[in-house]
């Protein structure tokens, strides 16, 4: 279990002190994989470095497994970083080395003998998916192979945690699933703690299993993915989970309806409020609005889930609202 | 004009000469080598020092020996060379018994280049990736281990090409020592060219400086080149035509 603990971190700038974390509390179980999201600039290397102590914390404590990170001497604290792992949006391999070096890297710094080493680094490049890169350097691989050999890398120390810091952000989408779609294995298979640091709300709905929302250095919410996702709480959850103000989500269609705007506020807060207000979310089919001075004219499609009940608190609040008219197509060809 | 094409054809003709200029070859070769090599390892421990040493560098050093450190390789780089010579000189008499010929220039070669390759190597080193050294120290590596098994090789492909920007650097240095009782192809040239006023056998000397720097910085060059894993095969090969 990792708990973080009223932990502060300060930057000493030119222009007085910056405070890049502040009062982040959180509790991390094992076999989690847990997601830290947030904007650009809100802390969250920051947050994971102090988990490591790569960056060593202003106050506060970093609790994993009943030992305390920031009371550790220096080898004690190195001792312990082997069982910390962790994986780098730029992948940080040594360009110098093989792919089969890089993963024997870990082991050469704990001492296990050569041999050993090199066994259990092709075992892991099986792992990985890439048995035939054993002698290739990381100059000649792909962004995701690259990542594939950081992983290996990052087990072969055997961690119970892993640290994932934009670890799919230099990445295609979809590079980046088969990516995570490894780390969520490794998650099931080994048990390994997972924490994933990203700006992509994709990529906590894709694996994670708890999330806790990060902006100016503070925990704004924590819960499951479910909850987060189902109702954010915070300002920042809703900008997240809803970054153009509408669900994009998109499920199967029962029933049509147009709404049609009659100079009432412009639609992007309706279908937000929508979704916030009664939980349902809908998806836009067409449009065809315009936005004047502010004010919302033109019509709409949306798509209401297939549950009726659901279907019906969606008819009710959009009947409900002001300069809006609502009626069911009934002979709707998507 | 004449007199230089007279002194051309007896310079070419005269045995005795050429023997000079074996001699002169092989005190400049050995000189050059020794003291490279010797300058080589002092830069790369004050190089390392440089780097690893400062306030958020690997293993951080008290402040005023970064200070004392950064002044002493200012000073010693900021006096020219043949002055540098002639005051340690001294120091050779004292190590070496003679402060004339190939062997008394050792000493002063190596106190006046070893500054120059410490901050070549700390250009080097500083090329690492800051990104690699935080991965190794999350994997719990030591400093030593970071500078042993991280630093210095990733780096190494550029520490060959600083290796022998100072080999290059060193014999121009050691021609130069050979105004002042210096051996080699530089005594040499002087003699010849500045005492008797023999331009053909200084232009000789000279030359052979210059085939002798293009060797060692194409073997230098090509070394650097096949060492650096982080150019593929193509690119590796277009940038060994570029140079
Ligand atoms: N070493 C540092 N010195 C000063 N400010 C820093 C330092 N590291 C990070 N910061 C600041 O802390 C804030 C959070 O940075 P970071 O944790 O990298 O954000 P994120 O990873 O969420 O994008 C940023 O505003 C950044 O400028
Ligand atoms: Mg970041």
């Amino acid at each position: 279990m990792i708990e973080i603990q009223h932990l502060q971190k300060t930057f000493p700038t030119s222009d007085g002190a910056f405070t890049a974390l502040d009062d982040v509390n959180l509790t991390i179980r094992d076999g989690d994989i847990f997601g830290i999201v947030g904007m650009s600039g809100a802390g969250k290397s920051t947050l994971v470095r102090c988990i490591n102590l790569l960056e060593r914390p202003t106050s506060g404590h970093v609790v994993i497994d009943g030992e305390d990170m920031t009371a550790l001497s220096p080898k004690a604290l190195r001792e312990k970083r082997r069982s910390i792992s962790m994986i780098f949006q730029q992948f940080n391999l040594l360009m110098q080395r093989t792919c089969l070096d890089n993963i024997c890297f870990p082991m050469e710094i704990a001492g296990v003998p050569k041999a050993k080493a090199r066994l259990r680094a092709r075992e892991l490049l099986e792992t990985v998916g890439l048995p035939d890169k054993a002698d290739a350097y990381p100059a000649q691989l792909s962004g995701g192979q690259k990542q594939r050999i950081a992983i290996a890398r990052a087990l072969a120390s055997n961690p119970k945690v892993l640290l994932c810091d934009e670890a799919t952000s230099a990445l295609d989408p979809t590079t980046t699933r088969s990516i995570l779609r490894l780390i969520q294995d490794i998650n099931k298979r080994l048990g390994i703690t997972v924490i994933v640091i990203t700006h992509e709300m994709a990529v906590v709905e894709e694996i994670c299993s708890h999330v806790a929302v990060l902006e100016h250095g503070q925990v704004m919410e924590t819960g499951t993915v479910e909850e987060v996702f189902s109702n954010p709480r915070s300002e920042a959850g809703r900008r997240l989970v809803f970054p153009d103000g509408v669900s994009l989500d998109q499920f199967p269609v029962a029933r049509v309806v147009r709404v049609v705007f009659n100079g009432g506020s412009s639609y992007e807060p309706l279908i937000a409020s929508l979704a916030i207000d009664c939980g349902v979310k809908v998806n836009i089919l067409g449009a065809d609005t315009r936005n004047i001075d502010g004010k919302a004219f033109g019509s709409m499609l949306l798509g209401l889930p297939q549950d009726n009940t659901e279907a019906a608190k969606a008819m009710n609040y959009l009947k409900s609202c002001h300069d809006v008219t609502v009626e069911e197509v009934q002979d709707y060809h998507g | 004009m004449d007199k230089f094409i007279a002194n051309l054809t007896d310079a070419l003709s005269n045995s005795a000469l050429w023997a000079e200029f074996r001699a002169g070859i092989w005190e400049t070769l050995y000189s050059t080598i020794v003291a490279t090599f010797v300058a080589c390892i002092l830069g790369l421990v004050l190089g390392v020092l440089l780097v690893v040493g400062e306030k958020d560098g690997v293993r951080p050093l008290p402040a005023p020996v970064m200070r004392v450190l950064n002044f002493v390789i200012n000073i010693l780089r900021s006096v020219p060379f043949l002055i540098l010579m002639l005051m340690v000189l001294p120091l050779s008499a004292l190590l070496l018994g003679t402060s004339i010929g190939t062997l008394a220039s050792i000493p002063p070669l190596i106190i006046a280049s070893a500054p120059f390759v410490a901050r070549l190597v700390e250009t080097s080193l500083r090329e690492v990736d800051k990104g690699v050294i935080e991965a190794a120290q999350s994997m719990g590596c030591s400093p030593f281990q970071i500078i042993w098994k991280v630093i210095l090789p990733e780096s190494k492909p550029s520490l060959i090409a600083g290796a022998t920007t100072a080999f290059i650097t060193i014999l121009s240095y050691g021609a130069m020592a050979g105004a002042i009782g210096g051996g080699g192809l530089g005594k040499i040239a002087i003699n010849y060219g500045y005492y008797k006023y023999n331009y053909a056998v200084m232009l000789i000397a000279v030359i052979f400086i210059v085939i002798l720097v293009q060797i060692f910085q194409s073997l230098g060059t090509w070394l650097a080149v096949r060492s650096n894993k982080q150019l593929t095969r193509t690119r590796r090969r277009k940038k060994r035509k570029s140079k």
